[in-house]
C-alpha cells in the first residue's frame, strides 16, 4: 500500500509540474514587454525598468522564471493580480463559495444518481427504468450553456422558484438551482452506471447465497448489491470532479456568484497571467488528490483490491 | 416477493425469449463481427434516431438554404423581438435578426469544427496509441504520462486558456483555431483506447503468425492490429464529435471561440441569454438545435458501441 502511495505521489508530481509549465507557458510566453505594459502609455525610465527587470527576473530563462514561480508557489506565495492584489486573498473570497456549490452538486448528483439508479437497476424494463433511461440521455446531452440559463428561465423568471441570481453572499437557497445544473450531468451519468453495475451485481452468486442465507431484501440490497455496485461509481465521482470544475466556469457565471470559476474567467479574459495560474495550479491539486483519494477508496469499498 | 427476485426472474425469463424473436434467418447461419453488429444496430431504434438527427444537421450545414431562405445577417432592430410571420418561425431576436435562419446556418459552423477536430484527433489519437500500444517500453511510458498531463487539466478549462492565448491576435472566423484547440487537448482518450486495443491485439497468434512470415512493424500495423482495435476507436471519435460540438458552443458562448462573421449556436445563445426576460424563443431555438446535435453523435456512439460489445446484451 506505502509503495503504491508513493508510486503514485511521484507520478502525480510529474503531472502537477507538467500541467503548471503548460497553463505557466501559456499565459507568460511570448509576451511583448510586459514592463511597458504595466506603464500603459507613459515612458519607463531606465532605471525603473533595471528595478523591475530584476525584481520579476525578466532577464532569466524562461524555465528559471517559472523555478522562481514554482518556489513561491509552494511557500504559500500565489503572488499579486496585475491589479496589485494579493491573490491568495482573492482565492480564500472564491473558494468557499465554489466549495459550497460543489459540495452540494455532488450531494444533488449522489442522492438523486444513485437513488434512482439502485431503484431502476432492481426493476430493470419496468416503466420506472425506461423513464429515468431516455431522461439521462437527454441530459447527458444538454450542454450545461443550454442548461444553466434555460434552468434559470424556467424556474427563476417564469416560475420564481427560486432568485435568478444568487449574488455577492449566495444563500445556501440561492446556490440549490445552481447546484442543480452543476450536477445535472453528472447525476446522469451516475444514474445509468449505478444501474448497470446493479443489475450486474443482482446475478451474482454471492447475491444467491446471502439470500439463501436468509437474508432479508433490504439487507441484501444495502450491503451487498450496494456496497459491490459502488465501485464503479465512485470512480466516477473522481472523474466527474473536472467537469465539475469547467461546469462551475459557465454556472457560477450565469447565476453570479463570485466563486473560482467566474474569478479564472475573468483572469482569463482581462489577460491577468498570475491569477490564472495560480487558480489553474490549485485546481489541478484538487483533481489529481481527488483522484488519488478515489483509488485509494477502492480498496476500502473492496478487499480483494490490493495495492502493491 | 421482493424487487430483487422479481429482478432476477424477469432477467431470466426475458434472456431466453430474445433470442428467437430475432428470427430464423440468424440462427441458420454464422456471420462476422461486423455483419453481426450491423444486424444488431440495425434493431436498435437509437441507431436510426440518431442517424437520422445527424443526417439532418449534416444537411443544414452543407445547404442551409433548403430550411430557410431569409439572411441571416438581414437584421434591422425594427424588427426587435417582433413575433414569429413568414419564414422566420422562432420570430426575431434583439438585433432583429431571423432567429430561424440563425439556428438553421449555425450548423454549419458546428459540423466544421466538429468533423476537423475529431480528424485532428483520430491522427494524433491514432498515432500516439498504436505506437505506446505496440512498442511499449520506454516510448509508452512518456506517452501516457504526456497523456497524463493533458488529463490533469480539465478539457474546457484548458482550451478556454489555450484559445484565448491562440485567438489573441488573429482576424476571421475563429474556427481554425477552435479545431486546433481541441485537437491539442482531446485526442488523449483515442489515444488511450487504440492503446489498450492494439495491446490486446498484440499477442495474439495472427499477430505471431504475420510477423514469423516477415510482416514489418508498420505491415502488422496497418493490417492486422489496426482492423482489430478500430471499433472502440471508432465508438469514442463518434462521442467526442458530440462533445467538440458543446465545447465549441461552450467557447463561443464564453466569447473566446467563433467571433461574429461565423454564426454560432454558442454565440446566439449567449446574446439571448442577456434578454431572456424581454423574449425567450432566441435562447430556446439555438438551445434545442444544440442540444439535438450533440444528443444524436453521443445515442449514436452509444448505439455502435452497444452492437459491438458483446458483454453488454
Amino acid at each position: 500500500m506505502a509503495r503504491y502511495i508513493i508510486r503514485r505521489l511521484l507520478q502525480m508530481v510529474v503531472t502537477f509540474i507538467g500541467a503548471t509549465f503548460v497553463v505557466y507557458a501559456l499565459m507568460f510566453a511570448n509576451q511583448n514587454d510586459p514592463i511597458q505594459a504595466l506603464a500603459g502609455d507613459r515612458p519607463v525610465s531606465d532605471n525603473v525598468r533595471q528595478v523591475l527587470t530584476e525584481q520579476y527576473h525578466l532577464n532569466d530563462p524562461f524555465v528559471v522564471q517559472y523555478g522562481y514561480y514554482m518556489r513561491g508557489l509552494l511557500t504559500g506565495d500565489f503572488g499579486k493580480t496585475l491589479t496589485g492584489r494579493p491573490i491568495g486573498d482573492v482565492m480564500s473570497d472564491a473558494w468557499p463559495n465554489t466549495i459550497k456549490l460543489a459540495l452540494l452538486a455532488l450531494f444533488f448528483a449522489t442522492l438523486f444518481g444513485i437513488g434512482a439508479g439502485l431503484v431502476a437497476g432492481l426493476r430493470r424494463g419496468s416503466a420506472f427504468d425506461n423513464t429515468t433511461l431516455a431522461l439521462t440521455l437527454v441530459v447527458v446531452g444538454l450542454p450545461i450553456i443550454v442548461l444553466a440559463p434555460i434552468a434559470q428561465l424556467v424556474f427563476g423568471v417564469k416560475l420564481g422558484w427560486f432568485p435568478t441570481t444568487a449574488g455577492a453572499r449566495p444563500s445556501l437557497y440561492g446556490l440549490i438551482l445552481p447546484a442543480l445544473v452543476l450536477g445535472a450531468a453528472s447525476t446522469a451519468t451516475m444514474l445509468r452506471l449505478t444501474r448497470a453495475s446493479v443489475a450486474e451485481n443482482v446475478r451474482a452468486d454471492y447475491v444467491r447465497t446471502a439470500r439463501a442465507k436468509g437474508l432479508s431484501a433490504r439487507r441484501v440490497v444495502a450491503v451487498h448489491v450496494l456496497r459491490n455496485s459502488m465501485i464503479p461509481v465512485i470512480t466516477l465521482i473522481g472523474v466527474d470532479l473536472g467537469t465539475l470544475m469547467a461546469g462551475a466556469i459557465i454556472t457560477e457565471g450565469v447565476f453570479n456568484i463570485p466563486g473560482v470559476g467566474s474569478k479564472l474567467l475573468l483572469g482569463i479574459q482581462t489577460e491577468d497571467g498570475p491569477l490564472v495560474v495560480g487558480f489553474v495550479s490549485v485546481l489541478v491539486v484538487v483533481f489529481l488528490v481527488t483522484n488519488l483519494l478515489v483509488d485509494l477508496l477502492y480498496a476500502v469499498l473492496d478487499p480483494r483490491i490490493r495495492y502493491e | 416477493m421482493s424487487d430483487l427476485e422479481m429482478a432476477a426472474t424477469s432477467e431470466l425469463g426475458v434472456r431466453p425469449s430474445a433470442d428467437p424473436s430475432a428470427g430464423p434467418a440468424s440462427t441458420a447461419r454464422t456471420r462476422s463481427l461486423t455483419a453481426d453488429a450491423w444486424y444488431d444496430l440495425r434493431r436498435n431504434w437509437i441507431f436510426w434516431v440518431a442517424s437520422a438527427l445527424v443526417v439532418l444537421v449534416v444537411l443544414m450545414a452543407v445547404a442551409p438554404g433548403l430550411f430557410s431562405s431569409a439572411d441571416p445577417t438581414a437584421c434591422t432592430t425594427r424588427r426587435q423581438f417582433a413575433g414569429p410571420s413568414g419564414g422566420a418561425i422562432f420570430g426575431y431576436d434583439f438585433q432583429g435578426c431571423d432567429v430561424f435562419s440563425r439556428t438553421v446556418h449555425g450548423a454549419r459552423a458546428s459540423v466544421l469544427v466538429g468533423v476537423f477536430a475529431v480528424l485532428m484527433t483520430g491522427v494524433i489519437g491514432l498515432v500516439f496509441g498504436m505506437l505506446a500500444g505496440y512498442f511499449g517500453g520506454w516510448l509508452d511510458a512518456v506517452l501516457s504520462r504526456v497523456v497524463d498531463v493533458v488529463l490533469g487539466i480539465p478539457l474546457l478549462l484548458a482550451a478556454i486558456v489555450l484559445s484565448k492565448r491562440l485567438s489573441a491576435d488573429q482576424q476571421g472566423s475563429g474556427i481554425a483555431t477552435v479545431v486546433i484547440v481541441l485537437g491539442i487537448l482531446g485526442w488523449t482518450t483515442a489515444a488511450r483506447v487504440m492503446r489498450s486495443s492494439v495491446i490486446a491485439a498484440r499477442s495474439q497468434d495472427y499477430v505471431a503468425a504475420a510477423r514469423m512470415l516477415g510482416a514489418g512493424p508498420l505491415r502488422i500495423m496497418w493490417r492486422h492490429i489496426l482492423p482489430n482495435a478500430l471499433a472502440p476507436f471508432i465508438v469514442v471519435l463518434t462521442i467526442a464529435l458530440g462533445t467538440f460540438i458543446a465545447t465549441e458552443a461552450t467557447l463561443s458562448f464564453l466569447n473566446i471561440g467563433l467571433r461574429p462573421p461565423a454564426i454560432s449556436w454558442g454565440i446566439d445563445i449567449a446574446t439571448a441569454g442577456k434578454h431572456v426576460r424581454e423574449s425567450a424563443t432566441p435562447l430556446v431555438a439555438p438551445s434545442v438545435f444544440l442540444t439535438l446535435t450533440v444528443l444524436a453523435f453521443i445515442m449514436l456512439g452509444d448505439a455502435i458501441r452497444d452492437a459491438f460489445d458483446p458483454k453488454l446484451r
